[in-house]
This record gives C-alpha cells, sequence and structure tokens, in this order.
C-alpha cells in the first residue's frame, strides 16, 4: 500500500493537522467529545449540524446497525446559537461547524455566529431526513449555488457538503463551486430505510433514514470520482471510510482529505489507529496520488 | 459491527413494584452484565435507555412519553428491545449498594447474582421502597424514607455514613443525581471516591457511542458506551451533579 508522509496539510483554506477528519453528527454535540476525538489522533473535526433554531430531533429509535453500516434519522437535533459556548475551549484548534437552514438567508445568519470562532464551515446541503433542509435544498443546483455564496461571501473559509442521492453529483458540486466554495465534501448518507419484521412497521422513528459506513463507500468513491472531472476545487471523500487503503483508494478517486464517521462505532481511537497505517517518514507526498485513477 | 435490529418482545407480565414504578417482564432472555441497558422501543412512540432489572424485565417510573405509553400497554403487547449496552458494574470483594427510587432497578441483578452484601434502600416514602423483599432475602438490608414511614427518616445518603466504607471493595450507586453526588462527596471525603461505581443517566438516541448526544464534560465521556457506570474519581470535578444535556444538546441543571 502507498505511505504518506506525514504531517500538516492545507485543503480547502483549513489547516488540519493530517488527513482525517470527523465527519458531522458523530460525536459532534459537545466540546468536550470534538477534543477527545482531536486528542484520539484527528486531523480536524467536524461539528454536529447547527441550525437557525433549537431542535430535538426526531423520536426514536433514531438510529438501527445493520449490515455493513448504520441508518439514522437523528432529525437535525441542536442547540442552535447556544452551541458557540461548546467551542470556547476549542480556540485555535482545526474545527470546522457544520451548519443548516432552510434558506440562504438563515445560513448566513448561523454562519455569522461562528465566523471567527472556527477554522471554517461546512454546509449540510445534504441530510437525507429532514424536510425543508438538508437535501431538499441540495438536490437544486440554484439554491446551492445562492446558500453557499451566502456564506462564502462572509469571507469564512467553506465547504459544502453534498448528497449522494442526485442524479448527478457533479451537477451540484459545480453550482457550490460557482458559489464560492472552498471545498466540496461527498458525500452524505444514502437514502435507506428498514422494517421490522417483529413489530410489522418502520424501525426508524421517522421511517426513513440515511446509511452510512462500509456498505456505502464505493457509492462514496465514485461520487468522489465523478466531482473530480467536473469541479476545481478540492474535495474531502466521505462515506464508509474505515482503513489507510480506503484513504489512499478515496484520495485516487480525487480526494485531498477524507472525513470518517461510522467507523468509529468499533474504535473510538480509530484516527489514530489509521494514522498509524497511513503514514510514515518515508511515504509520498498526497498530492502524488490524489485523482491519480484519471490518467 | 453485526445487525443490531431492535428484538420484538411481548410483555408477559407487568408488576405494579409500587404505586410509581412497574417492572415489564418479556419472552425474551437478554443475556448481560448487572448494570447494562437496552434501548426500549415503544412503537410509534419513541426509544428510551432502561436497565435491565433481569434478562427478562425492565424496571420504570413514568417521566416522559415512552414510559406513559409503557404504562398504558397490557400483558401480550409487543415492543422493541436492542442492546444490552454499556459497561455495567464490575465488582469483586465485598459489596455495598445504594439505591434511591427506581434506582434500585440497575443494581437488582448483582443483588440476584449474590454479589452485594450490604444494600442501603431509600426512597420518598414506605410504599415507594423498591424491591425491599427480594433485597431483604439476599443481603444486609438498611432502609431509609424522606418521611419516615419506613426505616431512618431522611435521606438515604446519611446512612452511607452508618457502614464502615473500608469494608467494602466497591460501592454501586444509583439513583436521583443530586443523591448519587451526595454519595460521592461523602466517599470524597473518606478518600474512597475511586471505590464508588455510579450509574449515571443522560439522554441518550443512538445507544451506540456514536452520536454523542450523551457525552459528558470534562472528558467527552460517553454514557451510554464509556458508562452508564463511572467511578467516583472520574466523576469529580464533571458536570456530574451540575447539569445535563437535553435533547437538542443545550444544557440545563441538575
Amino acid at each position: 500500500m502507498v505511505a504518506l508522509y506525514p504531517g500538516p496539510v492545507e485543503v480547502g483554506g483549513i489547516r488540519l493537522r493530517n488527513h482525517l477528519l470527523l465527519a458531522a453528527g458523530i460525536l459532534g454535540t459537545t466540546g468536550a467529545s470534538l477534543a477527545r476525538i482531536l486528542a484520539n489522533g484527528a486531523g480536524g473535526v467536524v461539528t454536529k449540524s447547527i441550525g437557525p433554531s433549537p431542535k430535538e430531533g426526531h423520536p426514536g429509535p433514531c438510529l438501527v446497525v445493520v449490515d455493513g453500516g448504520i441508518i439514522n434519522a437523528m432529525g437535525l437535533p441542536n442547540p442552535s446559537a447556544a452551541f458557540v459556548d461548546e467551542l470556547a475551549s476549542l480556540a485555535g484548534e482545526p474545527v470546522i461547524v457544520s451548519i443548516f437552514g432552510g434558506t440562504p438567508e438563515e445560513f448566513r445568519t448561523v454562519a455569522g455566529w461562528f465566523a471567527g470562532k472556527a477554522s471554517g464551515l461546512e454546509l449540510n446541503l445534504s441530510c437525507p431526513h429532514a424536510e425543508g433542509y438538508g437535501a431538499a435544498i441540495g438536490s437544486d443546483p440554484a439554491l446551492v449555488q445562492e446558500c453557499t455564496r451566502a456564506v462564502a461571501s462572509l469571507g469564512v473559509p467553506t465547504w459544502v457538503k453534498l448528497t449522494p442521492n442526485v442524479a448527478d453529483i457533479a451537477e451540484i458540486g459545480a453550482a457550490a463551486e460557482r458559489g464560492g466554495a472552498d471545498a466540496i465534501v461527498a458525500v452524505n448518507t444514502v437514502k435507506a430505510m428498514r422494517i421490522s419484521t417483529a413489530l410489522r412497521r418502520p424501525v426508524l422513528g421517522n421511517r426513513f433514514g440515511g446509511l452510512s459506513g462500509k456498505a456505502i463507500f464505493p457509492v462514496a468513491v465514485r461520487c468522489v470520482y465523478d466531482l473530480y472531472e467536473a469541479c476545481s476545487i478540492p474535495i474531502v471523500g466521505c462515506g464508509g471510510v474505515s482503513t489507510a487503503d480506503n484513504v489512499v483508494e478515496m484520495m485516487m478517486a480525487g480526494a485531498s482529505a477524507v472525513e470518517i464517521g461510522s467507523a468509529v462505532i468499533d474504535d473510538i481511537g480509530i484516527f489514530a489507529a489509521i494514522a498509524d497505517d497511513l503514514y510514515s517518514l518515508d511515504g509520498i507526498d498526497a498530492g502524488e496520488i490524489v485523482g491519480c485513477a484519471h490518467a | 459491527m453485526h445487525e443490531q435490529m431492535p428484538a420484538g418482545v411481548t410483555i408477559t407480565e407487568i408488576v405494579e413494584e409500587t404505586p410509581s414504578i412497574r417492572t415489564f417482564v418479556f419472552d425474551r432472555e437478554i443475556e448481560a452484565r448487572p448494570g447494562q441497558f437496552v434501548m426500549v422501543w415503544v412503537p410509534g412512540v419513541d426509544e428510551v435507555p432502561m436497565a435491565l432489572s433481569s434478562p427478562f424485565s425492565i424496571t420504570v417510573q413514568k417521566v416522559g412519553d415512552a414510559t406513559a405509553a409503557l404504562f398504558a400497554m397490557h400483558e401480550g403487547d409487543r415492543i422493541g428491545v436492542r442492546g444490552p449496552y454499556g459497561n455495567g458494574f464490575a465488582v469483586s470483594g465485598r459489596t455495598l449498594a445504594v439505591g434511591g427510587g427506581v434506582g434500585a432497578s440497575p443494581l437488582l441483578p448483582l443483588v440476584t447474582a449474590g454479589l452485594v452484601d450490604t444494600f442501603l434502600l431509600g426512597a420518598r416514602t414506605a410504599s415507594e421502597l423498591l424491591f425491599e423483599n427480594r433485597i431483604r432475602g439476599a443481603a444486609t438490608l438498611m432502609v431509609a424514607t424522606d418521611d419516615g414511614t419506613a426505616g431512618h427518616h431522611g435521606f438515604v445518603t446519611e446512612l452511607v455514613s452508618r457502614v464502615d466504607l473500608a469494608d467494602f471493595d466497591h460501592i454501586c450507586v444509583c439513583g436521583p443525581e443530586i443523591m448519587m453526588t451526595a454519595v460521592l462527596a461523602v466517599l470524597d471525603r473518606e478518600g474512597c471516591a475511586e471505590r464508588g461505581l455510579f450509574s449515571l443517566h443522560r439522554y441518550m438516541k443512538c445507544g451506540v457511542g456514536l452520536c454523542g448526544s450523551c457525552c459528558t464534560d470534562p472528558h467527552g465521556l460517553r454514557v451510554c458506551r464509556d458508562g452508564p457506570v463511572f467511578s467516583g474519581d472520574v466523576l469529580l470535578d464533571s458536570e456530574f451533579g451540575h447539569y445535563a444535556r437535553d435533547a437538542s444538546g443545550s444544557r440545563r441543571r441538575i
């Protein structure tokens, strides 16, 4: 396997300790849990998605572990502006705040709370199970461009996280780039559901949810590959990454860094474990393999 | 990680333990360590964490939507259960248990396994003492009630200073957080906080250590996965006894 040279990297206007970030929605509700993941070897962390008003989320079950992955429908629970307090102890750390809104104005309002208090922002234009938010916006190129512009014009590093649940993800990525995005994050969860045969009803309280974990890794690789063809800004690969070889594969598809989420279920020390396998002092620069599969 | 779809279980018996607490017995054995919990799915309502009071039962107080819906259910009704989750109580040697109200529930499997030597049981009033008879048959029992209708007139915490803590290798505690905080203060004063094992309650969504809803300050420990049982020294100078987060992640004073 390819080994990479260790050390800090800059991706989409944000300086990271390594190429491995914590994905949004995983252990991102408190400053202390984000600090724990950074201490465990992550190169950066993305918070739980924060929106314009506090939300409790969907009734449970909110998550079910299935073969090869996890299906969740949290329903964007978040404390809204109060989340600023959680970041107080993380000043100067590579923290990216995930934000959502129902309109470009709402995105701009929420972004304003965190401008200057985090390394950057990640726009959640991709949650598949929250009506009026996330993928409801992220499937429309014009809205994606507008929401991106509303945040990027604040001068904060702006990443845009896309949904794979569209006919042509490259078209959406191009819209984010036109809106001024500094990087694209691909992908959020894949629309999914399971039904309890014992109780004869959908398992999730919200009935539908999104699939993450190993099962969607091939979907994510394809999306990153397509985006690399269509866009010139950096891509952050997300979806089922659980090994150093997965990281290398994502990079070969076109990713400059990766986000890791569901793999935390097996090991909260996953970041250090992957870094241990991935980096070596006689490794190569990641630039040598990013997108190399397109040759 | 292997598939963990909720198991459908049928309620075979509902026992009214006290005027406010019921045990729901179901038709499937869940192998668990004492102090582990399950996520209980009340179809159409919500899913909430509940300690197992035996491999076949949960013992519940009505506190919210899900537990109210559970109280409206009958023998023969079906619910979903996934788990067991969490670490549970790991004890050796001589064990003291301190339970307040429905907090006696996760401690009962320890009693049933013969692992408790002395049990300090507290409740608001005599009729609310949970599992009093079952504990009496298996351990030395001391009782406290807030209104003095049984045992010591006062808090169960006050009984802790009537036993010699040096006699015990572990002190397992579960009850209202304000009571547990008071017990921790006694253990800390006696210099044995690390021998205390406290079972915490926090709002939870996923139960498997991913979503972060139940993370505690200042170490980011997950109550669902790293807990729910924590040793007292870990809880000193933490959010324990001060605040917890609600469903939205906002802090609320205890």
